[in-house]
């Protein structure tokens, strides 16, 4: 599929702060599930500091404005021609190992009630179909509600509560894809989200668990699917903080605030 | 106190090296004694020095005992230490480099995978990361005890900011304005150009980026810091700025100090913060004690971190065990210096062991320092040793156990006159595109009689630690 990403993120302060810096991982994964065709990333009087691409196959660039501001916008636009791959993470390059994906974080952390979870859904043999049987248990556990969580949510908080949205789907079943034994990690990105049957916004997210002898696939709760060629993957990490789009900061007392608008459409050939 | 090794007395007989210190004591009456010990106690809180060593908290103005009776190597002695220290801080930081690149050592089989990659000290975050000239740990502070006249063990590895080197550098500063004349009559190998040292092994580490003389800064926590003293003692002493997070900022590829004459580009930054608060872009978001970006510039080579963060995983106990295959992997050479035998709790076999002897035993934690988290069997009370049995069965991940060893000793001022108390010693290797010892280091005496535990929040004092020149 031919998808076009259209990405704003506006940013205001009610006082002007004296500078921003942030850090970006806004570029399309290079694996064989997408191609990019052309990719802009814009940052309102930004100065781009130095790129490069991590351990874990992320192109991470950071960004610094010089103030006084009260105001920056980033924009993101682009086309990536995708493909289906039924969720792997075929020809992705990347150094980390996967064990590092082990270790929970607090968003991530399994309670009694995930442990539980995990148990009853994972059978006896770490494979695909018990990975399957894991999404499809945070899926049924976890209703989609937009607006019942927050972001710093945690995976143990939403099943307790039996709603959320993309984020607390991925933090769930990447704590009890650990409590099992198998490293997890959250994907951001996109997702074609006005197309049939699709759920969620455009600014997507979902986890990745680590099959012995397939290496790293993804699987979205939050769409009982694996991803597809809907999808663009940005980059990854332990929880969503780790795995933010974009972090940054600004430099002053100016409270923040924010107005994101996302858009994937399928585009003009 | 028989059975251990006595560094002064053979017997009845004094060993070569402090010979002329033999004659010093016994020509210096109890009542100038008092008045020098009275006279180097009102040194050090003139000059402030009065932190705990080692980040071990406790009272921060607490001036730590500074014992005049100094301890003595002879060179030949010290060229053992010297190769075998610096031989270890070159297989940590090989292991540094692998272990953050391809893990050979792990394919290999030589040390387990989760072992490495599982432990909170990992920093995913700089993995393909190789930090100029292949160094993740500029200055390996390596733990010494002495069981004998050639018997010398490894306790461990301080990779990431082992901090004390000022009382190293302090002690000595005042036993040289005391007592001139035992300079004058033995031949003492210098210990004042370690900040020149360091300074030069900061500049050798500068990111590529860098064109002309390195600008090298010290980045601290701030003067609520316990070894605040430290690090700008350090500063002045090397000529460099002493920051706080917020004296830096990053803009474009690089990062700046806010001057007086405006920004000024830095390209080594010798951290005396821990790895989980220098970027609260990379690491903890609640961080106000770093610098929002550092990461990102580090990481595309705009700046150097001394040491890279990541450093601590090659420190642990837990790892520790493995330093000597290290050495064999990397090097291709045989240990100088030995490791403690050491059990390791996560393994059945090795728990089995450690609870049947845990009277005999000392226990300590994975991730423990300071001397707090740990049993001494052998000077605990039966109450002590079961309620440390059941921390232990509770989380044997944690703990690793290693015989009671038998350290040296070297005379002490007591009370009493003169004594001999257990002492250990931790040098202070340099390591930048060379590889470097000042002969010295920091002597840490147990002042309590009897005492093995020569932590300062245990009761601990510090020495002069001289060297001889052959």
């Amino acid at each position: 599929m031919l998808l076009s990403v259209d990405h704003v993120t506006r940013y205001f302060y009610d006082q002007p702060v004296r500078a921003v810096v942030q850090s970006h991982r806004l570029t399309p994964s290079v694996f064989e599930g997408q191609k990019v065709l052309d990719w802009q990333v814009t940052v309102t009087d930004g100065l781009p500091g130095g790129a490069f691409r991590d351990g874990a196959g992320d192109r991470v660039q950071g960004w610094s404005v010089q103030g006084p501001l009260t105001e920056i916008e980033v924009r993101v636009t682009g086309r990536v021609e995708t493909f289906d791959l039924a969720g792997v993470l075929r020809g992705h390059r990347e150094s980390v190992s996967p064990l590092c994906y082990l270790d929970d974080t607090m968003p991530t952390r399994a309670d009694t009630a995930l442990v539980e979870l995990a148990r009853n859904a994972m059978g006896e043999e770490a494979t695909l179909a018990a990975a399957h049987r894991l999404s499809d248990a945070v899926a049924d556990a976890i209703r989609w509600t937009p607006g019942v969580t927050e972001a710093c949510t945690t995976a143990a908080e939403a099943l307790a509560l039996g709603e959320g949205v993309c984020q607390d789907h991925a933090h769930a079943l990447i704590a009890v894809a650990r409590a099992s034994g198998l490293p997890a990690r959250y994907v951001s990105g996109y997702l074609m989200s006005g197309s049939e049957g699709a759920t969620g916004d455009a600014a997507h997210a979902w986890a990745e668990i680590w099959i012995e002898g397939l290496g790293w696939v993804g699987f979205d709760p939050t769409n009982r699917c694996c991803p597809d060629d809907r999808y663009i993957r940005l980059g990854s990490g332990m929880d969503a903080q780790e795995a933010a789009p974009i972090r940054g900061v600004a430099r002053g007392a100016g409270q923040e605030s924010l107005d994101v608008s996302v858009a994937v459409q399928l585009a003009e050939q | 106190m028989t059975g251990y090794f006595n560094e002064m007395y053979d017997g009845a007989s004094v060993r070569p090296p402090y010979a002329r210190l033999g004659d010093w004591v016994n020509a210096m009456p109890a009542e100038l004694r008092q008045m020098k010990q009275a006279e180097a106690e009102a040194l050090f809180r003139r000059i402030g020095i009065t932190f705990a060593v080692y980040g071990e908290g406790g009272d921060p103005d607490r001036l730590i005992p500074f014992d005049m009776f100094p301890r003595v190597f002879t060179g030949a002695e010290w060229a053992r230490l010297d190769r075998g220290v610096k031989q270890r801080a070159r297989a940590l930081n090989a292991f540094l480099v692998d272990v953050y690149g391809r893990g050979e050592i792990v394919r290999a089989g030589r040390i387990p995978a989760r072992l490495v990659y599982q432990n909170d000290a990992y920093e995913k975050a700089v993995a393909g990361i190789v930090p100029p000239k292949g160094v993740y740990s500029h200055i390996v502070g390596i733990d010494l005890v002495r069981t004998g006249p050639d018997e010398f063990f490894v306790l461990e590895d301080n990779c990431r900011t082992p901090s004390g080197v000022s009382y190293m550098l302090e002690n000595r500063e005042i036993m040289m304005r005391m007592f001139p004349a035992l300079f004058r009559e033995n031949r003492i190998a210098p210990v004042e150009n370690y900040p020149e040292i360091l300074r030069r092994t900061l500049a050798s580490v500068a990111p590529k980026k860098c064109n002309g003389e390195p600008t090298v800064v010290i980045l601290t926590p701030g003067h609520f810091n316990s070894a605040y003293y430290e690090h700008s003692f350090l500063a002045d002493l090397m000529g460099v700025e002493l920051v706080e997070g917020q004296d830096l900022f990053v803009e474009g590829e690089f990062v700046w100090m806010r001057t007086t004459e405006g920004p000024r580009r830095v390209d080594v930054i010798y951290r005396r913060i821990d790895d989980a608060f220098i970027d609260p872009l990379c690491f903890r978001p609640d961080s106000m004690l770093g610098v929002p970006g550092l990461m990102d510039v580090y990481r595309s080579g705009g700046v150097s971190i001394c040491s890279a963060p990541g450093a601590g995983v090659a420190d642990d106990k837990a790892v520790y065990t493995y330093v000597p295959e290290m050495i064999r992997f990397y090097l291709g050479e045989e240990p100088i210096l030995n490791n403690v035998p050491t059990w390791q709790c996560s393994k059945a076999d090795d728990l089995k062991y450690v609870l049947e002897h845990l009277a005999e035993l000392v226990v300590k934690e994975v991730h423990g320092s300071g001397g707090y988290g740990m049993l001494v069997g052998p000077k605990s009370t039966a109450a002590q040793v079961a309620a440390f049995r059941e921390r232990l069965i509770a989380d044997p991940g944690n703990y690793i156990a290693q015989p009671t060893l038998a350290l040296s000793t070297t005379p002490t001022f007591v009370e009493e006159g003169i004594a001999p108390r257990h002492v250990d010693l931790r040098p202070y290797c340099l390591v930048g595109e060379r590889v470097e010892l000042v002969p010295g280091g920091l002597t840490r005496v147990a002042l309590t009689e009897g005492s093995l535990v020569v932590n300062s929040s245990q009761g601990g004092g510090v020495k002069d630690t001289w060297v001889l020149a052959e």
